[in-house]
């Protein structure tokens, strides 16, 4: 039975001559208590075969409710308001689920953002590969099992026949991403639909992953509806995007269109909000878009980017402008597209902008030589319950040592589960140190928090991640940013309100806030929040852990800029985590490279991102995605993922992924046995590999563009 | 960012009364909830209504023995002859009202067995649940093991063994009820510290170098609240239904003051003379518990929807 429907359907597949998806003004509706929100308002585009289609914009802009649209995921209270869903032809809107399930058969594919929750984690890979075609085409087990694993070869990945045996936490996250997309294609769909199936992943094995998917579309003829709100990952695997705003598609064209000349004023304000890789703080600006999306309910009447609009006039509030093509044939929802003239754009007077302080060469605050934090695990066996076999440590952070001069940045990067956090973690003192030596001000600062004095601890604060976890929910926010003030007694009780509203304007959020709750304020300016609960006992140092990658580009270009100025006006030092290259590039001073809790590279931030680079700097930085059609990079991937930090490699403990490692002395047989020198260039930029430093700066460059424009 | 700020809660700081209610008005929004509010809100009224007035005064013997109900006594009377519905009404004082101190000195503190012996177990409970989930290691292990070695008796055992140890009287019971029902309440909020803990308010206090009982008490505590809350009402249902049981048993609250349990034995023992001295009480302690346990189902399903 199921084998002739999907003979039915593939027939019709190759019959139909146009889009493969046309989506012409949809409108989606969530009914809810007390009426009905339109969540995407207007939307027409089309995807034909073998084309590879982007949506961007940024969180709440109403992109993945379009893909849910189409699969008809929209849960009980959704529904397709207004216009049409064609899939091969055929209307999808209207239709009971029994017949859309008859319809799409076995055409539609979507491939989601965690891995870890399309897999059943109970089941072998190879079962739930094989499912797919044994269920839905009625194909024999022998057969099934022959196709599963040349899908799986089909999408690299190595040893296919015994990843079929394995479990979905036998292999690692960007490989369970690759089973994913294996599965999605064994029925050869006409439509794969991709909701930010990299965004969890590490950026060298997002590169990998992005590279895969740029292969499928070439030799596989199916339509890719990719979401994604990160723009460079556009540039590299979409032909043609879309740019979502507030649940209209604001402009929409061929992608290297888009990033040369975009039109929309909101697409020219995502650009403008992200770093460029290689760009640092003193020679370049971010500009935040002003204002906040509007949410779904009270959208404005004319056009919805208008109230953030720098070119917004009385048009533009009485009138919703009309999605119209331009003689480029870029789609364009803008009343004066053609008058608008980037290039002669100045920041709206709203607009924070940070004031930068030259920082000179200083005393350093924070020296860590040779600072160690391993883990102890406990195994399970009887042996280790009793003590009888030698104990075995997680060796997070091995041999860190740097120095951090007063007023500098230190940016840290490297993939999850480097040692990154736990470095900061045990600097802020939250863990204490196994061995080595760490100095802040002049004071040991090996211990952990508990033994230290509270004129030092005043002078440590660090900035986290999540902002939804960052705040008390129970108290309000004046509460929670005096608390620093009267724990180490900087301000007199009667003045810690004054102080606290002092800060919250320097945080731009102004008086209003002393009294709210967390859950009334958006991410971003919880995030404002945070800092200033940070900077209220006027600390020292200022650890950052990740501060922006959980927020939108536009909210993060605030608050690195909130930060610089912030720095700038309190000298403050910070340790800044991320694993965004070009945020840290952009946003410090010195660059330190973590790789399985070693330092592999350090130095000052434009050294790092040049010619000499560690083979594990060249090879993160040529996995970045960068927003740019036109640059060209280094193509270079590593093999594998991240060896455990319990039994770190011998030698350098880069090695076995090192693709550089032929240079190295004995066509690199002492990196696995012995451990590299430290070989410094100029001005305190220090590399730790075997590979000569001379071979090194021949290296080229991983960037490069083809035209400049 | 601070453009086209909507005026949100404009400032003025909330009272405590006005969280409170703020967090058990949602009530009304869920169906049993609301008739669990109405079922409890009764008792209360009546309570309040008894502390003035009564049809009869509830102790002396005025009526013919074991009346059914009828125009002069609404409920009956009981086998000496005392109005039913004064003894009821008079009954729920000591459940939601009052605490008797012992001696004869008819010094009463505010505050029921019930409730005092629900705050009792609350308190020391968040003690030892903060303790465990928050110190963890070796504390976690020594409290949850002397708990639940505590939870393996039955409780009926453990209120058998205080009173006698003890004796009878308002504080024993409430001490009874804490010691039975600090284990589960320590249970609860261990667990919701262990979730908390995680949290990266809870590091941003460990990195002021908040002390720990801050960190406890001030941090992770009123996070716990709402759960905290429910289950707070579920046991004063389970509260009176044991000060019911140990009254039956001839062990609960001493008189004079009319026990709901001790009610419903006395007038056992008439059963086929007068089966109404039986059902009243028996009722009056049904409708309670389960009023309580509807307005905590329906606290939970609300506060529950809105936690996202």
């Amino acid at each position: 039975m199921a084998t002739t429907t999907s003979l039915d359907t593939s027939s019709i597949t190759y019959g139909h001559t146009g889009p493969v998806l046309k989506l012409e003004n949809v409108a989606i509706a969530y009914k809810v208590r007390g009426g009905e929100i339109e969540a995407v308002q207007n939307v027409s585009f089309e995807i034909n075969r073998g084309e590879s289609h982007g949506l961007v914009g940024e969180s709440g802009c109403g992109k993945s409710t379009v893909a849910w649209a189409v699969v008809n995921f929209l849960g009980a209270n959704g529904y397709v308001k207004r216009g049409s869903i064609r899939f091969l032809g055929r209307e999808l809107t209207g239709r009971s689920g029994e017949d859309l399930r008859r319809l799409r058969g076995d055409q539609i594919a979507m491939v989601y953002q965690d891995p870890m929750q399309a897999l059943n984690p109970s089941l072998r890979l190879g079962d739930q590969l094989k499912e797919v075609l044994t269920v839905h085409r009625g194909m024999a087990d022998a057969e099934a099992a022959r196709r599963s694993i040349e899908m799986l070869e089909r999408v690299y990945m190595p040893d296919a026949a015994d990843v079929m045996r394995r479990f979905p936490h036998q292999i690692s996250g960007g490989q369970q991403q690759r089973v994913v997309i294996a599965m999605a294609l064994l029925n050869n769909p006409a439509l794969l639909i991709m909701d930010e199936p990299t965004t969890a992943l590490d950026v060298t094995v997002e590169a990998a992953v992005l590279d895969l998917i740029a292969d499928l579309r070439r030799e596989f003829d199916t339509a890719i509806m990719y979401i994604t709100h990160n723009l460079g990952v556009v540039a590299r695997v979409c032909s043609k995007v879309g740019v979502m705003y507030a649940g209209e598609m604001v402009e929409r064209g061929l992608v290297e269109q888009i990033f040369k000349r975009p039109q929309h004023p909101y697409t020219q304000g995502l650009m403008r909000c992200v770093p460029k890789l290689g760009a640092d703080k003193a020679s370049s600006m971010l500009y935040p878009i002003r204002g906040r999306v509007p949410p779904p309910h009270s959208r404005p009447i004319g056009c919805v980017f208008g109230p953030r609009c720098d070119y917004a006039q009385e048009r533009c509030r009485m009138e919703r402008p009309a999605l119209r093509t331009m003689p480029n044939g870029v789609q364009v929802r803008c009343h004066f597209a053609e008058d608008i003239d980037p290039s002669q754009w100045q920041p709206h007077e709203d607009v924070e902008l940070p004031t930068l302080r030259e920082v000179v060469a200083s005393e350093p605050i924070l020296e860590v030589q040779h600072l160690k934090k391993y883990y102890e695990v406990s195994g399970s066996t009887i042996k280790d319950i009793l003590g009888l076999r030698p104990k075995s440590y997680v060796k997070a952070v091995e041999d860190a040592t740097f120095t951090v001069q007063k007023g500098r940045t230190l940016g840290v990067v490297g993939e999850s589960g480097c040692g990154k956090s736990t470095l900061i973690k045990t600097i802020i003192g939250l863990e204490d140190s196994t061995d080595g030596k760490a100095e802040f001000m002049g004071f040991d600062i090996t211990g952990n928090i508990a033994s230290r004095d509270i004129k030092l601890i005043q002078e440590l604060q660090m900035v986290f991640q999540n902002p939804d976890s960052t705040m008390n929910p129970s108290y309000t926010v004046g509460q929670q940013i005096g608390r620093p003030m009267v724990r180490f007694k900087t301000v007199p009780k009667k003045q810690v309100r004054d102080e606290v509203i002092k800060i919250l304007q320097a945080m731009r959020l102004g008086e209003t806030y002393y009294d709210r709750l967390p859950r009334q304020l958006s991410g971003g300016e919880k995030q404002r929040v945070g800092i200033a609960r940070a900077l209220a006992s006027h600390p020292n140092l200022v650890l950052c852990d990740e501060p922006v990658s959980a927020l939108d580009v536009s909210v993060q270009a605030a608050i690195l800029n909130l930060l610089l100025d912030a720095q700038s006006k309190l000298g403050t030092t910070m340790v800044f985590i991320a694993h965004d290259l070009s945020v840290v590039r952009f946003f410090s001073d010195d660059v330190a490279v973590m790789y399985l809790g070693q330092i592999m590279e350090i130095g000052p931030a434009e050294a790092i991102y040049a010619p000499p680079y560690h083979p594990y700097t060249e090879a993160l930085l040529s996995a970045v995605p960068i927003p740019d059609p036109t640059a060209a990079q280094k193509h270079i991937r590593l093999e594998g993922s991240v060896p455990s930090a319990l039994n770190p490699p011998s030698g350098c403990r880069f090695h076995t992924r090192c693709p550089q490692r032929h240079f190295a002395p004995e066509g690199g047989a002492v990196c696995a046995t012995q451990i590299p020198p430290w070989q410094e260039t100029d001005n305190g930029h220090k590399i730790f590999c075997h590979i000569p430093l001379e071979t090194l700066r021949t290296f080229d460059p991983v960037i490069s563009h083809k035209e400049k424009d | 960012m601070t453009v086209a700020q909507p005026a949100l809660g404009a400032s003025k700081r909330p009272s405590r009364l006005r969280k409170l209610w703020d967090t058990l008005s949602v009530v009304l929004n869920s169906r049993i909830g609301t008739v669990g509010l109405a079922i409890v809100v009764f008792w209360v009224v009546i309570a309040l209504l008894s502390l003035f007035w009564t049809p009869y005064p509830p102790n002396s013997s005025l009526f013919v023995q074991n009346l059914p109900p009828n125009l002069t006594n609404v409920l009956g009377t009981d086998h000496l002859g005392r109005d039913l519905a004064s003894r009821l009404m008079q009954g729920t004082q000591v459940i939601l009202l009052k605490t008797r101190l012992p001696g004869d000195t008819h010094v009463a503190i505010p505050g029921g067995v019930a409730l005092w012996g629900v705050f009792g177990s609350l308190f020391l409970g968040a003690i030892l649940g903060l303790n465990a989930g928050y110190r963890g290691g070796w504390w976690d292990q020594v409290i949850m093991q002397v708990l639940d070695a505590l939870i393996a008796f039955p409780v009926i055992v453990l209120y058998l063994v205080i009173i006698a140890a003890l004796g009878q009287g308002d504080l024993v019971v409430i001490f009874a009820i804490t010691i039975t029902g600090a284990p589960g309440v320590a249970r609860l909020v261990r667990s919701l510290a262990l979730d908390i803990k995680t949290r990266d308010y809870i590091r941003a206090a460990e990195t002021r170098g908040e002390s720990l009982a801050y960190i406890m008490y001030r941090e992770i505590l009123p996070n716990a609240r709402g759960p905290l809350l429910v289950d707070a009402m579920l046991r004063v249902g389970y509260a009176i239904f044991a000060i019911g049981t140990l009254g039956f048993l001839g062990l609960g609250l001493p008189p004079p003051d009319p026990d709901w349990g001790n009610m419903v034995n006395e007038a056992r023992r008439n059963i086929f003379l007068n089966q109404w001295a039986v059902i009243f009480p028996s009722l009056a302690i049904a409708s309670l518990v389960v009023g309580l346990n509807l307005f905590a189902d329906g606290l939970r399903e609300e506060i529950t929807r809105y936690q996202k």
